[in-house]
């Protein structure tokens, strides 16, 4: 009984120590942000039900294929990744894909407004243009068009490397997964101004729950960031980090089948010694 | 030479050449430990298993890691964790024991300061177990460094600038140990070699002198009882087992302390498969960048204290350094600080037993601001506990213990 005694004070010393080490610290060095909002509340709702995929088609020709390959459409990239890059400074994105991968609402008001959807007014104006113009001069229904064209020629389900590739490889890498950035790094950081850190190693060092904050809101978590909010709808982010998870630590699933193993070794293993201890303890009071 | 006859079997054998049957008895079956402890004194064996599993997976990782700026970051976070078979379990291993290894310490080093275990003719004890701490302290530093992450980079950065605050030659010596002017490539490389070397072979080494300090001064006990061992033992050794205060170290004392030790795997191993990250920090999985510092710069938990006494005098770098300077030394002193040689547990001891929980309060109140950031409200009260750990140490310790002295002792 005594010795439980000690046990149980032993555990509160140690539990305060590490409440006040990990959760408490964490929570005053990271203060709590809002949740992900895979709506973007802060967009003007457009009316994309009535979008002709025909009509989008024509205008998507007549005004993206210039910078932008389609290449499930057998519409190759007008440059090679490298002079992309030093034109644009960035890889513009194939757009086979978008439509799976980002909201609708986002893929409009981005087609629209480039630099508010993606929440870089703090970096790109008259003096420092965004390499995509705004096509604000285009009637909604023309974009939703266009919206409309995009997402039907979208795949109806991607792997969550190819999610990856669409929405995030433009300028990062994944080197544990030999996945590497699409525009040259030295283009890439005049660009942004910074270099564009590898992720092969973000889900440990910022874990699932920052990570899908921050891809969903950028500004939120690093205010300043170069980092484009890339509008991924929910489903989509979730397989960004699926991907993240399963590279950068892909050794979760062993580790979770053989730590109960040894636990429950230990476990047997305490038992014995304990049957034991009271076998050679009996004698002596 | 002794007279060899033909050997009745191995040990037999063994014991004609290597006398292993009395080094057994010294050893082991007749190393006399007292009766009356509770699991508390189990910590010393589950600090040598925790040693020898951080020397065995250190051995494992020691096969894939590379100490090269360039490459040591990969090495660990590709190769050990997701190449090589089962590297990760041998990583985790290796860093949470070294985690949970100073928990056990503070745990031992408490013990030993709750029951008086430092006093009166066990001061070799405690001293050569203080010396431990401290190279226990350096090796896990050093291997902190290791994989060259960006928090373990800077804490590098930060801790061997500390060295500048050295009157005359601080500077020249700040540059002495990183073998560069920043941290770098160099700083790594001997780093590596202290880790895996030249501080384990200290360790050993003093292990063994702290185990064969025990052996003349003798274990203490629950209630600081002055025991006569050789009268004791004879009454053990005559099967008065009940009467015995006394009993041999293998196999009755260790029968407790294996069950001890199961009982604490089956949480290790909680913490390594599933709640690895309690001890490493995420910031530790973004490669080192030395040319962007991280927002908040903390060293690891069991670090905390003494990085606060240091920040603590926020208002001069210099009284910082000299306060940490003490902290780091003034449990060496502890049996002298301690004007009263009477053995007794603390809660014999009431005014010694209220300085005790005060220092452990103090303690954990430097922990946790030692991670929190020195803003606002935070920086008065490292500065008010830092002052306490000092004045707690020097000036409230000696003056209870002489008063308790005058009493006549203990109650």
């Amino acid at each position: 009984m005594k010795e439980l005694k000690i046990l149980i004070l032993l555990i509160v010393v140690i539990g305060i120590i590490y409440w006040g080490v990990e959760p408490l610290a964490h929570s005053i060095m990271h203060p709590k942000v809002a949740p992900a909002d895979y709506t973007f509340k802060d967009l003007k709702k457009m009316d994309l039900s009535t979008g002709d995929a025909q009509k989008g088609k024509k205008l998507v020709e007549e005004n993206c294929t210039a910078c932008h390959s389609i290449k499930s459409q057998n519409m190759p990239a007008p440059m090679d990744n490298a002079s992309a890059g030093a034109a644009y400074g960035v890889v513009p994105p194939d757009l086979s894909d978008v439509g799976a991968v980002f909201d609708h609402n986002f893929l409009a008001n981005f087609i629209k407004n480039p630099i508010e959807a993606t929440k870089l007014t703090h970096k790109f104006g008259d003096a420092n243009p965004y390499p995509m113009p705004a096509y604000d001069w285009m009637s909604n229904d023309d974009i939703s068009n266009i919206v409309a064209y995009l997402v039907s020629i979208a795949p109806k389900s991607l792997t969550d490397k190819e999610v990856f590739a669409q929405a995030c490889q433009r300028c990062h890498s994944v080197s544990y997964d030999k996945t590497y950035a699409l525009t040259p790094a030295e283009d890439l950081e005049k660009y942004l101004g910074a270099k564009a850190p590898d992720l092969s190693m973000m889900i440990r060092s910022r874990g699932e729950k920052t990570l899908s904050v921050f891809i969903n809101d950028p500004q939120k978590l690093l205010p300043g960031t170069s980092m484009p909010r890339v509008g991924l709808d929910q489903k989509a982010e979730k397989q960004v980090i699926e991907y993240l998870q399963k590279v950068g630590d892909s050794k979760k699933p062993q580790r979770d089948a053989l730590g109960i193993k040894i636990m429950i070794f230990f476990a047997v293993m305490a038992l014995l010694a304990y049957a034991w201890k009271r076998k050679i303890w009996k004698d002596l009071h | 030479m002794a007279e060899i006859r033909k050997a009745d079997g191995l040990i037999d054998w063994l014991d004609q050449r290597l006398g292993v049957k009395k080094l057994t008895k010294v050893l082991m079956t007749e190393y006399w430990i007292p009766k009356n402890i509770n699991f508390l004194w189990a910590m010393g064996v589950v600090l040598t298993a925790l040693f020898t599993v951080l020397v065995v997976s250190g051995i494992f990782l020691l096969m894939y890691y590379k100490p090269d700026a360039k490459m040591a970051f990969d090495s660990v976070n590709y190769t050990i964790m997701q190449e090589v078979a089962y590297g990760w379990l041998w990583r985790h291993i290796h860093a949470v024991a070294a985690s949970m290894i100073f928990v056990i310490i503070y745990i031992h080093m408490f013990v030993a300061i709750y029951y008086g275990s430092y006093k009166n003719g066990r001061e070799m004890i405690w001293v050569s177990g203080m010396l431990l701490f401290v190279v226990f302290s350096a090796e896990a530093f050093s291997g902190y460094m290791l994989p060259w992450g960006q928090m373990s980079y800077w804490a590098a950065t930060v801790i061997t600038n500390l060295f500048g605050g050295i009157p005359f030659i601080g500077n020249d010596v700040v540059e002495w140990i990183r073998g560069n002017y920043v941290v770098a490539d160099a700083t790594l490389t001997r780093f590596f070699m202290l880790h895996v070397f030249l501080l384990p072979v200290v360790i050993i080494i003093l292990i063994v002198v702290h185990f064969y300090s025990l052996r003349v001064p003798h274990v203490n006990n629950q209630y600081g009882e002055v025991l006569d061992f050789e009268a004791e033992e004879k009454k053990y050794l005559e099967g008065k087992k009940k009467e015995s205060k006394v009993i041999p170290f293998w196999p009755v004392f260790l029968s407790k302390d294996i069950f001890v030790i199961c009982t604490f795997m089956i949480f290790f191993f909680y913490l390594v498969c599933y709640h690895y990250d309690f001890a490493m920090d995420p910031v530790n999985f973004d490669p080192a960048d030395s040319l962007k510092t991280p927002t908040h710069i903390y060293p690891e938990w069991y670090f905390l204290w003494s990085y606060e006494v240091l920040r603590g005098f926020f208002f001069s770098a210099d009284l910082g350094l000299i306060a940490f300077g003490i902290a780091q030394i003034i449990f060496f002193f502890l049996p002298w600080l301690d004007r009263s040689s009477k053995v007794a547990p603390a809660h014999k001891r009431p005014a010694f037993f209220i300085w005790f929980w005060l220092i452990v309060l103090d303690l954990i109140v430097l922990t946790i601001y030692g991670k929190l950031p020195p803003e606002g409200m935070n920086i008065y009260v490292g500065f008010v506990a830092s002052i306490a750990f000092l004045v707690l140490f020097i000036i409230v310790l000696p003056i209870i213990t002489i008063v308790e002295r005058k009493k006549g002792g203990v109650q």
